[in-house]
């Protein structure tokens, strides 16, 4: 069973710009895949030319065993597509506008109507989609990418834009896709957000992956030190820096900051010193496997 | 599962359509309101009468008999005065277009050369009133000729008949031209044609779609158009083959359409191709005859004017709809705008872009 996705070297230029410049990767069957990187990386163009919307200047791609450039009329019906835009028929109703995609693929509207109480607009069937905040447009734009039961989903930043409590509410529908078996492939520039939801992520910087596998192994190799915060005042810097010379002490105006290798030691010393007001712990992050592999401070 | 596409998309695009009040605005209230205008000011083109003052007393008018005096009537309002001076200034002012007065064997005419067919007029009637009465003087009773006028069904058209075909021609190419254009500019630039790409629907399924609601509005304003003029207030008339302008419409259409579809290609933004679309409209427009005869325009602007599909399409819907002519003058029309259509039409394809970059 070959893999759902096969990319092999593609290369996009346009002029001076190497948008795209040998990226190869393959996503199996199922799986949630993450393209990570700052606006510029060069994901939506790896998308776009998975996707068959671009043709790349040199190297492969097959999609479900099917070459997706030129528009290839086998392959469309099992994909499902959310652009980055949301993109609608002007002035249509949310039940209209999904209705309106479901009979693209030929799909009956008692399906589409079905599709909306999955994305939870069932309410806000009747609403014109300029009147949707942000959160319920993205959610219709999903519903749309989904209403024909594709095997493979592509997501373009999905939850740009969004505020926290929208954007953990189509978390959670990201999640129930993936779960129901179909193969999901997001790009996304926040790393918290492929972090919670990738099997695996590819992390692109200049039209290159710079590193490619689950996030948390991915991490994890970093061997990056774990932050520790306390209130300040609750530990001078000088005791601190006494107590753990092998780390990093930092304070601002609000905490106190150990970087260290081996938090459990320092826990237990602030422990013991009752000095653990306004704890948190905080491991390695994409963001720093990011600074690592660029030296650049991550940016969305 | 093809034709779905281009149900649910022909419906797309109506729905948006009918729901945008700027856009049906434009295309159906606007062009009608220039009709109920148009058809309201000139809905009684007869020549108005003339307007004389009277300074004194005018033998020459005064002994006019009573049924001489009612005919008179009809063409001529006499107003008597004695302030020789306002008389004056009202001529100079245009409030009445002569003053007449007597001084004693001269009939002397005051008159204003400002508005030269009343001053024709006016000159020509007090002309033939002096000779009737230097004959009546003269002791001529039976005078050897005698000039009979009869007032001839009037072969030129009424301005309703005229500005009916005009107007609708004018209507459907702001509507297809304007509609393909913004469908093809918002719908790249909102994604949406990016979208339909990344789906099974066809292309021909597309712009079948659109066609197929460019023609249904198309053919809606003809009929409200010919509804409004032809109610007895304004009069229209259609002749017998006026049928043959329902293929005439639709061929016209197609034509504007492409228009429209090149406009499209070009723009970026909406903005950009309503002011593209606008500076193809507007001048066609004016150069259509659809708001004014261009019987008396200079060749060269004839020429000019040839080259838009509006003035073959407004020529020939005039002809069908309201000269009477047959069926069969509508055909090398229909032809050069389905012409037309396939030339810039295959233009606008090879310019063609689902993405703007």
């Amino acid at each position: 069973m070959p893999s759902t996705i096969v990319v092999n070297d593609i290369r996009k230029f346009y002029g001076d710009v190497r948008a795209v410049d040998g990226v190869s990767f393959e996503v199996e069957e199922g799986e949630f895949f993450g393209i990570l990187g700052p606006n510029g990386a060069g994901k939506t163009t790896s998308l776009e030319i998975i996707e068959g919307l671009r043709e790349p200047d040199s190297g492969e791609v097959t999609v479900l065993g099917e070459s997706p450039w030129p528009r290839n009329p086998r392959l469309l019906p099992r994909m499902g597509v959310q652009l980055q835009a949301s993109s609608f028929f002007e002035r249509l109703t949310v039940r209209e506008q999904i209705r309106t995609f479901a009979s693209l693929y030929g799909v009956p509207n008692r399906q589409a109507d079905g599709m909306l109480e999955v994305v939870g607009l069932e309410d806000k069937a009747e609403t014109r989609t300029e009147k949707l905040s942000g959160g319920q447009a993205q959610r219709l734009s999903i519903a749309c990418a989904l209403v024909h039961g594709p095997d493979l989903v592509f997501l373009d930043e999905p939850t740009s834009g969004l505020d926290p409590q929208a954007r953990r509410n189509l978390w959670d529908v990201l999640r129930d896709i993936n779960a129901k078996g179909r193969t999901v492939v997001l790009t996304t520039h926040y790393m918290d957000e492929a972090e919670r939801l990738c099997d695996r992520v590819a992390i692109m910087d200049l039209g290159k992956i710079l590193q490619l596998g689950p996030p948390a192994t991915l991490v994890r190799e970093l061997d990056a030190p774990t932050r520790i915060s306390v209130e300040r005042g609750a530990v001078t810097v000088d005791d601190a820096r006494r107590l753990f010379d092998a780390a990093e002490v930092a304070e601002d105006e609000v905490s106190l900051t150990i970087a260290t290798r081996n938090p459990a030691a320092v826990l237990a010393t602030l422990a013991e010193r009752n000095a653990l007001h306004g704890l948190s712990v905080r491991g390695a992050t994409l963001e720093d496997l990011f600074l690592n592999l660029t030296g650049r401070e991550y940016r969305a | 599962m093809i034709s779905s596409g281009f149900t649910s998309l022909s419906r797309a695009m109506a729905l948006g359509f009918v729901r945008d009040r700027t856009a049906v605005f434009f295309t159906v209230l606007f062009p009608l309101m220039f009709l109920v205008l148009f058809g309201g000011i000139f809905k009684d083109q007869s020549a108005p009468k003339v307007e004389v003052a009277q300074i004194g007393s005018v033998a020459l008018l005064d002994q006019i008999p009573a049924d001489g005096r009612a005919e008179l009537d009809k063409v001529l309002q006499v107003d008597k005065t004695d302030d020789r001076a306002a008389a004056l200034e009202n001529v100079r002012k245009g409030d009445v277009d002569a003053a007449v007065e007597q001084d004693g064997q001269r009939i002397v005419l005051h008159y204003s050369a400002t508005d030269q067919v009343k001053a024709g007029t006016v000159r020509g009637l007090f002309n033939s009133l002096v000779e009737s009465g230097n004959l009546a003087a003269a002791g001529v009773t039976k005078p050897a000729f005698t000039l009979d006028t009869q007032q001839v069904e009037d072969e030129s058209l009424k301005t309703i008949q005229y500005i009916t075909p005009g107007l609708l021609g004018w209507a459907i190419a702001t509507g297809a031209t304007f509609g393909a254009a913004l469908t093809l500019v918002t719908w790249r630039q909102k994604k949406i044609l990016r979208r339909l790409r990344l789906s099974p629907v066809r292309t021909t399924s597309l712009v079948g779609a659109r066609v197929g609601v460019s023609v249904g509005i198309a053919l809606a304003q003809m009929a409200i158009f010919i509804g409004v003029a032809a109610i007895p207030y304004f009069g229209l008339r259609l002749s017998d083959s006026w049928w043959m302008a329902i293929p005439l419409v639709i061929a016209g259409t197609l034509a504007f359409l492409s228009i429209g579809l090149f406009a499209g290609a070009f723009a970026k933004t909406a903005e950009a191709a309503s002011a593209i679309a606008n500076l193809v409209v507007l001048p066609m427009a004016f150069l259509s005859g659809a708001f004014f005869p261009l019987e008396g325009a200079p060749g060269w602007l004839q020429a000019i004017s040839k080259v838009f599909p509006l003035r073959h399409l407004v020529d020939s819907m005039q002809d069908v709809m309201v000269r009477g002519e047959g069926p069969g003058s509508a055909l090398p029309t229909i032809g050069l705008l389905l012409a037309f259509t396939v030339v810039v039409g295959g233009i606008a394809a090879a310019l063609f872009r689902w993405d703007d970059a």
